[in-house]
């Protein structure tokens, strides 16, 4: 018991961030059109693409003679960026054509 | 001072994705909130490259692995992402969401390889010391929801794009209540086993939660894979954010947590649009193995009707309406589309697009479509608003549309897909089914509209179909 109040208050600052941010992705899509269901789908799948930041990390520190950390860092890079530019790019390619339409009228 | 500097990009980050979901969530400022979250993901990647010190004061190394990573990941991704057809686009998204995945999984693994090692080294606890611990948990909840999501995506992409095929197995739902229980348990045993089982235990957790991403999505019917990618999606989100419990990263654990929550959120936004409950879509296996009871139900005579009667119809009705499905988006025949729709405008007829919030693969794939043609944006009218224009309809062209037309869904109590709202098609004059042959819907179930007395079918491939039917009209 103890030890689980010890985690918690050790990691206090995070659970504040997590519950407020849970609060947070509710409220901020909470009222999206439908259209619009498919293009935000796709750009939170390039936000989670933040994970990439991990895959950063864990190839820098990654010692010169431990292959594999550094290769399956290497492919945690490759697969983090795949996500990130393919997302947004896609995201982008959906939202042209709305932006395209509008101007026609 | 760096590390200052980085924990302000991070904030900067976080804030840009906050305003990125935000704008992406209204119509006008969608295509900018998509920039300015890919701009703070640039900022905080580019920072951590160059600014990131780990406890001890260590600088990353290993710059020619994380930029060569880096650089084959960017033009894969932009090439797969530009050259991809629009139809595809939602599987692509599946394919995106599970690298994401893949790469919250690795990152576990590794730390998890790097802390095991570490302890067997130093052994200041011994080697059958409980790894109780906080980040422990985290670690093994990321390779977990990490993995689940890349296989279960993985399928879901193989599904959409026709190589997967729905798959029913006896007592699906126990195996995959047990599955997902066990593989949680796992990682309870992880933790309280001592260091040297741990490797084990952590390979046996990847294989498990592999097995049952797979198992996941399997039996779920093709028609619900959209609801099934927005679920992955979100847990990608919440993989992420482990990452970000472990290395104390604030623009990750926001990132990951927001796209956690708004995912979850969009998933069931999507479920109330096709009427469900995200429970019954799990565990539903939708058009799978519980369609039987509908195919004896409709059956009856169909009525053909020839190009040239259909080009007749049509110019001599006062209002169309469009109701434009998957069959129209795997046509290509958008394009075309668009042609018949100026064609019959200029001689007076008034053209509208009926859009059933499900209609194509995901909830508003239909509008990107029809964007894509060129479609002005009033044409196109929301179920709820077009539905009581249908009784004031000469005629309806459904364009390789099935299941989001079928009536069954407000009058069959035993119809799978009962209770899902449909557009009330049969209310106009005439209804012209354009369709490749009787073949059914995703849902895997007979149509009684097709039978209806007020019904004509047009057989033939969408877009040649149309194209003659373009001409034809311009000859009337």
């Amino acid at each position: 018991m103890e030890q689980v109040l010890l985690f918690i208050y050790d990691n206090r600052e995070i659970i504040t961030i997590v519950i407020l941010s849970i609060f947070l992705g509710i409220e901020v899509i909470g009222s999206v059109p439908s259209v619009l269901h498919t293009p935000l789908m796709s750009g939170a799948n390039a936000i989670h693409g933040v994970v990439i930041i991990g895959a950063i990390i864990v190839m820098g520190k990654a010692e010169p003679d431990n292959y594999i950390a550094l290769v399956l860092g290497f492919f945690a890079v490759i697969l983090g960026t795949l996500n990130v530019v393919g997302g947004f790019v896609v995201t982008d390619r959906m939202l042209e054509m709305f932006k395209k339409k509008k101007k026609t009228n | 001072m760096q590390t200052h500097l980085l924990e302000i990009i991070y904030l900067i980050g976080s804030i840009t994705f906050i305003l990125g979901l935000k704008m992406l969530s209204h119509p006008d400022s969608a295509r900018k909130g998509n920039l300015v979250a890919a701009a703070g993901m640039i900022l905080a990647i580019v920072g951590t490259i160059f600014f990131y010190e780990d406890a001890d004061h260590n600088k990353l190394g290993n710059y020619i692995w994380i930029f060569g990573g880096l650089i084959i990941g960017t033009v894969a991704g932009f090439f797969a992402a530009k050259k991809v057809q629009m139809t595809a686009m939602p599987e692509m998204v599946s394919l995106f969401n599970g690298m994401g995945g893949a790469c919250a999984a690795i990152i576990s693994i590794v730390e998890l390889r790097h802390f095991f090692h570490h302890y067997n080294e130093t052994e200041i606890l011994g080697s059958s010391y409980p790894l109780l611990r906080g980040d422990i948990m985290t670690m093994v909840l990321g390779l977990i929801i990490g993995s689940v999501s890349f296989a279960g995506s993985m399928i879901a992409w193989g599904k959409l794009n026709g190589k997967v095929k729905d798959f029913a197995f006896p007592a699906q739902h126990i195996i995959n209540i047990v599955l997902m229980i066990g593989v949680f348990a796992l990682g309870g045993v992880l933790m309280f086993s001592g260091i040297t089982a741990a490797y084990t235990w952590m390979y046996l957790i990847l294989f498990v939660a592999l097995v049952y991403g797979v198992l996941f999505v399997l039996p779920i019917g093709g028609a619900d894979m959209p609801v099934v990618i927005s679920l992955l999606n979100s847990f990608t989100g919440v993989a992420a954010a482990c990452g970000g419990f472990l290395y104390h990263n604030s623009v990750m654990l926001t990132g990951g947590i927001l796209v956690g929550s708004a995912g979850t959120i969009l998933t069931i936004l999507m479920c109330k649009a096709m009427n469900r409950s995200l429970l019954n879509v799990i565990i539903g296996s939708f058009g799978g193995s519980s369609t039987g009871s509908a195919v004896a139900g409709a059956a009856g005579d169909i009525r053909e009707i020839t190009m040239n009667d259909t080009a007749v119809l049509l110019s001599y009705s006062k209002k169309v309406i469009i109701v434009p499905g998957y069959g129209l988006a795997v046509a290509q025949a958008q394009h075309v589309c668009h042609e018949l729709e100026k064609a019959l405008e200029e001689k007076g007829v008034e053209v509208k697009y009926a859009i059933h919030p499900v209609a194509g693969r995901m909830p508003g794939h239909m509008n990107v479509l029809l964007a894509e043609a060129d479609v002005p944006y009033p044409k196109l009218v929301e179920m709820e608003e077009i539905n009581p224009e249908f009784s004031s309809t000469d005629v309806v062209m459904v364009i390789g549309a099935n299941d989001v037309v079928n009536p069954a869904a407000k009058r069959d109590t035993s119809s799978p897909i009962y209770g899902m709202p449909v557009l009330d098609v049969e209310n106009a004059t005439t209804t012209i089914v354009m369709k490749r042959g009787m073949a059914k819907g995703y849902a895997g179930i007979e149509n009684e509209l097709f039978f209806e007395p007020k019904t004509r079918m047009l057989f033939g491939d969408a877009k040649a179909t149309l194209q003659k039917l373009v001409a034809e009209v311009k000859a009337v």
